[in-house]
């Protein structure tokens, strides 16, 4: 520690990103608004009244607006000195929430001090963000350096994601995940994130074509072993950067596949299953060979992959019937288009993406949204406000909105980059981690392309706690930004 | 710390993801917004509840301003399926008077009918009495997502020209795909004037737009009602029938298959048009109606079946005039021309019987005495006058044209839906039956006395009637007299002029005149007024022959002209002159007097379906 005095008013000032604190002026202020239109009701009401969620969605921004300054005015050092205490302090929060929170609709997530609602869910991002700042920021600290170090990452990230699970706040729990960004900024393998989004394609592909039937398995579990394949001659090709080994590979599997067709088209039918798992194990034998020939290393994570990619096939249907509840299972039918079930599941949806298209260009005008106005979107203060501004101020409207948090997410990623501190930096990547998750997360639910996840929307959906969350989150960044020319 | 710019390019994987992301988004919201346009309609469909309000359909005058037909209001129960919640059936059933078996019955047939939909209203029991509706109205706050659809349902005033009013039905899905006015669940004139003038008596729907909440209550009136479109009511008719004579042709007809039409020559209009057997136009309406129709339908006698235009008959010697009007035209006979009659046209090896009267004979005696050899004469001479018209053929086109400008082979033009067209052939239809060249006169001699293939209705045969009454012109029946706020179509005031000089026409009518004063109609001779007519008595493959009249009356100033038709009744004379004779004199004098009482109450009394060969069940 550089025990240098920084006199804080006056680099405050100077050092402050006034671009983001404008941003975040702006999607407040744009995010009240459409609070008050999302729960207009045809009697009057007036935007300023404190029985209107507007009204205190407006005492709730004021609170920010003062604990904003408060965390600006904080001398810097301090989040890096406490950031431990602070996350263990919300842990201990966290696990004594799930104890004393009454039942919320089946929730013990909300924690009632008097006539206010917290939920520590919302706080413990930051507090994670700190840890996990902190721990990158330890002396020497190189993430591949030592697989301890991933276990040690793995425990701030995974401890917070139990204890909100344990709260049945699956949606807020599954928001840690985004800290994966951070993992792989700091040096993990893009291989992760690529399995991750494998894994996505192959649940996806096989729960989404599971009804029509080739060769004897459904066209969904035919696909993934198709994709298996491209996948094996792909990596070949750019990971190992095996030229050879990918022509041979990918020979042999279009010249098995054209004997498979032809046989088929002669009414010889060749089992699914068996053909391709002859064909890839024949193909992982090839790279075994080549392995010992050759001694590449990097082919033991191609037949790896593959292994892996076809064991996860087979648990798929498992997992989405066995572990996945039904409620679950029906919102990823949902989104997946499998099913409608327009009264059920499949209703906020529904009713939230006739809203947005209903809106058309310009939208229906401030107040004027009937889906909104007569209480067909459910949750459309909190978690559907995004319909609001679909319905009510139209293409121009969404597209503005998504373009100001794509500005703000890019904004937090060049400011985390610009950082001189190891514990700016990842301190930064966390903020932009969570903002990209609720982002792709609660957008995508509302026009459709997501499972329902019960996420908020930041700045926009009615709730101190995720407005105090997030202004936690943006203005310690914006401390710690302000301070980077201190070490210089 | 060293920074490692090796990862630092990660970020532009995490940057370029969430760019990607919000590109997908964009793209989306795109597609949802503004390419389709479906969304909007489906927020609509929500949000407002489109009222339809029904405006009254236009009422039905006959010629002398008497109500024939006016609206009683019905109500049907309706629902929106998806609205409904839990309700007390029991409370719901006792305030209708019907069984819970009953109710559940109707869920079950309901969602059996074509096009339902949980979303848009529904009917679940139709018709219910004024009553029941007051009782229902009081206790719907109960019962959310039923509401009350007020309807009208058709009353008449008079048991009587069911053929010529119509009546109303529900609307079926080909209704709805042609006229854009109906919705499911809606009524549109069904036969008569109540289908031809629907577009007039159904008038404009109104719209009332409720805005709805998510719980279906309904939250006020959107815009305050300034987009609301109030009904129009239909536009009420005024006919030509006089509904009392139109009864009293009706009873005439009881017990006999047939038809009568009376059109006022001058005018066109028509007075009367009886199709028998006929019904009670109340069975057609509310919730009966379906059984009923039925029945209708099933009847052997079809009473549905108006026989005064649709039906196509061989017009027998009612024919004659037309033939005497023609040979006239064309110069093949004048009124001294004399052909010869020994019982019947004897022409090579072929006869057609004739009964006993003088001979030779000329035309105004034929007409009078219906001589079949004259007009077989007649017929064969133009026919076959090839120095003239070059073919048989040739000669037979002409005959056909003649025929067509008197209004035979093609409809009328009536006002009223699904007129039949009768048959009159040309001769590319001999040709296609015997060959080119292969026929003459002869070979087709039966149609010069309204046989063979003639087919006409009615109608046709009631037209040429008031042709003749008019001396050489006609305008197309009609049964409308008067449209409100609205000018009756030009084509049914229009005069038509058949290609015969009207000269030949009074030739014509006197012979008719004559055959009422001492030939085949002398029954038609009413004191005080002078018929003219003419009998027919047309043979047909169905067994009895058809009894037939056309007549005319006061002869130098018609009033009206008249057409009867008596399916199976034997001669002319022995039915078709005194319903005839009868239907004029009660128009003309609004009395029967009291010499031919015995003749009223002999057809009244007449059953002549017994001949018909048709079993009643």
């Amino acid at each position: 520690m550089e025990l240098r005095n920084t006199n804080t008013p006056p680099s405050l000032t100077r050092g402050l990103d006034w671009f983001t604190l404008i941003l975040y002026l702006i999607l407040v202020v744009a995010g009240v608004v459409s609070i008050y239109a999302a729960s207009y009701d045809f009697d009057e009401a007036n935007m300023f009244s404190f029985e209107e969620f507007s009204g205190k969605q407006i005492r709730w921004i004021g609170c920010s607006l003062i604990l904003g300054f408060v965390l600006l005015v904080i001398d810097r050092r301090i989040y890096e000195t406490y950031a431990y205490p602070i996350y263990f302090g919300m842990l201990i929060l966290l696990a004594v929430t799930i104890v004393i929170a009454p039942d919320i609709k089946g929730s013990r997530s909300w924690l009632v001090l008097g006539p206010m609602s917290l939920q520590p869910a919302e706080f413990a991002k930051f507090a994670t963000a700190l840890a996990m700042a902190k721990l990158f920021s330890g002396y020497n600290f190189v993430l591949n350096a030592s697989p301890i170090n991933y276990v040690k990452a793995l425990a701030i990230i995974f401890v917070p994601i139990l204890l909100i699970l344990a709260q049945r706040e699956t949606g807020s729990a599954l928001v840690y995940l985004s800290l994966f960004f951070v993992l792989y900024r700091e040096g993990m393998s893009g291989l992760v994130l690529f399995g991750a989004f494998f894994a996505v394609l192959i649940f996806v592909v096989t729960v989404k074509f599971s009804e029509t039937m080739i060769m004897g398995l459904p066209s969904g579990e035919f696909s993934v072993f198709i994709l298996v394949m491209v996948l094996i001659v792909v990596l070949l090709a750019t990971y190992a950067k095996h030229f050879a080994g990918a022509r041979n590979v990918g020979l042999w599997f279009l010249g098995t596949g054209l004997i498979a067709w032809v046989l088929n088209y002669y009414g010889i039918n060749i089992p699914g299953i068996p053909f391709f798992l002859g064909v890839i194990g024949v193909a992982c034998g090839y790279i075994l060979f080549e392995i010992l020939r050759l001694r590449i290393r990097a082919l033991w994570v191609i037949i790896g992959s593959a292994v892996v990619s076809i064991l996860f096939l087979f648990s798929v249907n498992y997992v989405f019937g066995n572990v996945l509840e039904p409620h679950q299972q029906m919102r990823i039918k949902v989104a997946l288009g499998i099913e409608e079930d327009l009264r059920g599941a499949g209703y906020n949806v529904n009713q939230s993406k006739i809203a947005i298209g209903s809106g058309g260009m310009t939208g229906k005008g401030f107040l004027k949204g009937t889906q909104t106005k007569l209480k067909y979107v459910p949750e459309q203060h909190t978690d559907f406000i995004f319909c609001t501004i679909g319905e009510e101020e139209g293409f121009i409207g969404t597209a503005t909105v998504l373009t100001l948090f794509l500005i703000l997410i890019l904004r937090i990623i060049s400011i985390a980059e610009r950082q001189p501190s190891t514990f700016s930096r990842v301190y930064a990547y966390c903020v932009a981690g969570y903002f990209i998750f609720h982002f792709c997360i609660n957008i995508g639910m509302v026009i459709g392309l997501c499972p329902v996840i019960g996420i908020p929307l930041p700045f926009f959906s009615y709730g101190g706690s995720s407005l105090w969350g997030f202004t936690f989150l943006l203005f310690i960044l914006l401390r710690l930004d302000a301070a980077r020319r201190d070490r210089r | 710390m060293r920074k490692d710019y090796n990862l630092e390019k990660r970020k532009y994987v995490i940057g370029g993801f969430i760019v990607v992301i919000a590109l997908i988004y964009i793209f989306r919201l795109f597609d949802l917004q503004l390419s389709d346009s479906k969304y909007k309609k489906f927020a609509d469909n929500n949000a407002f509840l489109n009222k339809t309000i029904y405006p009254s359909r236009g009422l039905i005058y006959d010629r002398n301003g008497e109500l024939i037909v006016y609206n009683q209001p019905a109500y049907d129960v309706m629902m929106i399926p998806r609205d409904v919640e839990h309700f007390d059936t029991i409370d719901f059933c006792q305030t209708l008077d019907i069984t819970v078996e009953q109710l559940r019955k109707r869920f079950d047939d309901m969602r059996k009918t074509a096009g339902y939909s949980s979303y848009t209203p529904q009917k679940l029991i139709t018709h219910i009495s004024a009553q029941d509706y007051g009782r229902l109205q009081e206790k719907l706050y109960r019962f959310p997502g039923f509401f009350i659809q007020k309807r009208i349902l058709r009353q008449y005033n008079h048991n009587a020209g069911a053929n010529v009013l119509g009546n109303l039905r529900e609307v079926n899905p080909t209704d709805i795909e042609r006229d854009p006015y109906y919705q499911r669940g809606d009524y549109c004139g069904d036969l008569g004037i109540e289908k031809s003038y629907d577009e007039y008596l159904r008038g404009v729907k109104g719209v009332e737009i409720l805005i709805r909440d998510a719980h279906g209550r309904i939250q006020g009136r959107y815009d305050d009602g300034s987009r609301d479109i109030t009904p129009e009511s239909g536009r009420n008719l005024k006919l030509s029938i006089d509904i009392d004579l139109q009864q009293y042709a009706e009873s005439l007809m009881v017990n006999k298959i047939g038809a009568i039409v009376a059109i006022e020559p001058q005018t066109g209009e028509i007075l009367a048009m009886v199709s028998s057997p006929t019904y009670d136009p109340t069975l057609l309406v509310g919730r009966q109606r379906g059984e009923n129709y039925q029945k209708l339908v099933q009847d052997p006698l079809k009473p549905l079946y108006d026989r005064s235009y649709k039906a196509a008959y061989p017009p027998g010697s009612t024919f004659k005039p037309t033939q005497g009007l023609i040979l006239l035209q064309e110069n093949i006979v004048n009124l001294q021309t004399m052909y010869p009659c020994s019982h019947g046209f004897i022409s090579g090896g072929l006869r057609v019987g004739c009964h006993a009267h003088y001979s030779p004979i000329n035309l105004k005696p034929a007409l009078q005495t219906s001589c079949n050899a004259y007009f077989c004469w007649g017929f064969k001479n133009m026919v076959d006058k090839r120095s003239k018209y070059g073919s048989s053929a040739n000669a037979f086109e002409v005959w056909k044209e003649h025929l067509v400008s008197m209004g035979y082979g093609y409809p009328l033009g009536t006002d009223l839906p699904g007129e039949s067209r009768g048959f009159i052939p040309n001769a590319k239809f001999y040709n296609n039956v015997y060959g080119e060249g292969r026929w003459s006169a002869n070979t087709v001699i039966s149609v010069a006395i309204g046989q063979g293939e003639i087919m006409a209705t009615p109608l046709q045969i009631a037209n040429l009637c008031a042709t003749i009454a008019n001396r050489g012109w006609f305008i197309t029946p009609h049964v409308v007299k008067e449209i409100q706020d609205t000018v009756m179509p030009a084509h049914l005031l229009e005069k038509r002029k058949p290609t015969v000089d009207e000269r030949h026409y009074r030739e014509v009518a006197e012979g008719m005149r004559m055959a009422v004063l001492g030939g085949t109609c002398r029954m038609a001779a009413l004191p005080g007024i002078e018929v003219a007519g003419k009998t027919g008595t047309a043979q047909n493959p169905h067994g009895k022959d058809h009894s037939a009249f056309i007549g005319f009356a006061p002869y130098n100033d018609p009033k009206i002209a008249v057409c009867v038709y008596v399916e199976n009744a034997g001669f002319g004379a022995t039915y078709g002159v005194p319903i005839g004779s009868l239907v004029i004199e009660k128009y003309l004098t609004g009395k029967i007097s009291n010499e031919r009482k015995y003749l009223e109450e002999r057809m009244l009394e007449a059953n002549t379906i017994i001949y018909s060969g048709v079993k009643k069940h």
